[in-house]
């Protein structure tokens, strides 16, 4: 299947296990919810499927191609937005978009077209010339999916996108994102926390000590029991 | 292979509106060989005699002798300083996103050592412009001939720069970059002194500064603005140019670099 596909992943920091025989599929056009206290293991997860590390054990596969064997196939199907923002605060939105659009090769026309159609969906195209500085955290935070969107993808990666963001700003995001899943057809892999940020619908993967302890729609998952009472139930039992 | 000229175009491009922004680190960059220049070089005018050795053909002042060094001591803190945005972008988060590009790491990191590179000759010749006013000039030629000499030093210091920062974990860590790269490579090699007056008063200390890439950066860039080739010279900054681009394409490597080590 193409979509992303994550086999028996382990990783460890030196004799510190951090993820542990990690399995999963998400197909395409999929939202999937990764649900993990802080320390789970999503943030060493996301270093792996964008291949700042390498895997010590396991295999990855991003829209059909093998991360380890093809890296360069894979990470131009992947968009990324990581926990901490990488935009360069003194350069402009659009020069911000222009400079990753050239980091995947696309330049000229192709790229301005390709940026304002990004910035656009993302309702930021009136401030695309407005310096990365001066925004707040969740117009910064919809540059950086605008920006994951300008190599067309059909991956998306969001580690932790909400945090630092107030309620309006996290709930215009993950609408956003949901969107794109219905509307583009990407798979979407959310790493987060915070339980209110995934719908019954989503399908929903808990993460805790590096090991998986579900993995299922989240709605069929939590039964009658909200989710947060789920999640702490599951990770206390577990601590 | 376009691909490959935008990345470098635009890589090089946010290096240059970095630069722009930095006004103090373009003044700094000036002012510092320029202090050696008028204060350092007018002081030991009298006091230190150079004998005629090549590239020169006639008797040479302490200040015509100190340039090439001055050039030299340029491109070498810009290439720290590359070490040190480097660093910094590591901190802030940015190099990710240049990690995470499907292009290949060794020409991502190239592109910065290019990008590097262009920040320095333009320092350089800003330099060799004032110093043309001060009265300290070079062969029309030598002016051409020196840009090919800058670009082989400044990509032998720019690679120094991105091997360092592959080790350095924190910005905080980089004062010690100053205490035992930068000085002792200055200090130790002929951008100051020649040779043979090292030798004169230490054996050892001669054979350190032979020893030294920077050395032969600035007998390189020394040669060149006489229009004038020093093989050895260019073939030692090569090879020390090389083996740092390998530390540091090591160094920023997925299965083995800092990045994994540090989790």
């Amino acid at each position: 299947m193409s979509g992303l596909s994550v086999q028996s992943l382990c990783f460890t920091y030196g004799a510190k296990q951090a993820l542990d025989g990690v399995s999963f599929d998400v197909a395409p056009g999929e939202f999937c919810a990764l649900l993990g206290p802080n320390g789970a293991g999503k943030s060493t997860l996301m270093s792996l499927l964008t291949r700042l590390f390498t895997t010590q054990q396991g295999r990855i596969r991003g829209a059909g191609h093998d991360l380890a064997r093809t890296p360069r196939k894979a990470l131009a199907q992947i968009g990324v937005v990581f926990q901490q923002t990488t935009l360069d605060l003194d350069l402009s939105v659009y020069r911000n978009l222009s400079y990753f659009a050239a980091l995947h090769g696309i330049s000229g026309r192709e790229a301005h077209d390709r940026i304002m159609a990004a910035l656009e969906r993302l309702d930021m195209a009136d401030r695309a010339h407005e310096r990365a500085r001066d925004l707040n955290g969740g117009h910064r935070r919809r540059t950086e999916i605008a920006r994951c969107l300008i190599h067309r993808p059909s991956v998306l990666l969001l580690d932790e996108p909400t945090v630092g963001l107030d309620a309006a700003a996290r709930r215009a995001i993950t609408d956003h994102v949901h969107d794109l899943t219905s509307t583009e057809g990407l798979t979407v892999l959310w790493a987060t926390h915070l339980s209110d940020e995934v719908r019954d619908s989503d399908r929903l993967i808990v993460l805790h000590q590096g090991r998986i302890l579900a993995d299922g729609n989240c709605g069929a998952l939590r039964g009658p029991t909200p989710l947060p009472d789920y999640f702490l139930t599951l990770t206390g039992a577990s601590a | 292979m376009t691909a490959y000229l935008t990345a470098l175009y635009a890589i090089t491009l946010r290096e240059a509106l970095r630069f722009t922004r930095q006004r103090g680190r373009f003044v700094a960059a000036l002012v510092r060989p320029l202090v050696w220049l008028v204060v350092f070089a007018a002081g030991f005018r009298a006091a230190l005699g150079l004998s005629i050795t090549p590239p020169y053909q006639t008797y040479i002042t302490y200040d015509i002798y100190i340039v090439p060094g001055l050039c030299g001591m340029i491109v070498l803190f810009n290439g720290m300083q590359s070490s040190l945005s480097l660093v910094y972008d590591r901190e802030m988060g940015s190099m990710r996103l240049l990690l995470t590009s499907p292009l290949p790491r060794w020409w991502l990191l190239t592109c910065r050592l290019i990008a590097s590179t262009v920040i320095s000759c333009f320092q350089v010749y800003t330099f060799l412009a004032i110093a043309a006013l001060y009265g300290i000039t070079f062969p029309l030629l030598g002016y051409i001939a020196v840009l090919p000499a800058l670009v082989l030093a400044g990509v032998m210091l720019g690679a120094l720069g991105l091997a360092l920062s592959s080790t350095i974990s924190q910005l905080e860590n980089f004062a010690g970059v100053m205490n035992f790269v930068i000085f002792p490579m200055f200090f130790l090699s002929s951008a100051l002194y020649p040779l043979w007056k090292m030798a004169e008063s230490s054996a050892l200390l001669h054979d350190i500064c032979a020893l030294n890439p920077f050395t032969h950066a600035v007998e390189v860039i020394r040669f060149a603005l006489y229009a004038q080739t020093n093989w050895t010279a260019a073939g030692w900054t090569c090879l020390a140019g090389a083996v740092l681009m390998g530390l540091a394409l090591w160094g920023y490597d997925p299965a083995r670099g800092l990045l994994q080590r540090k989790g």
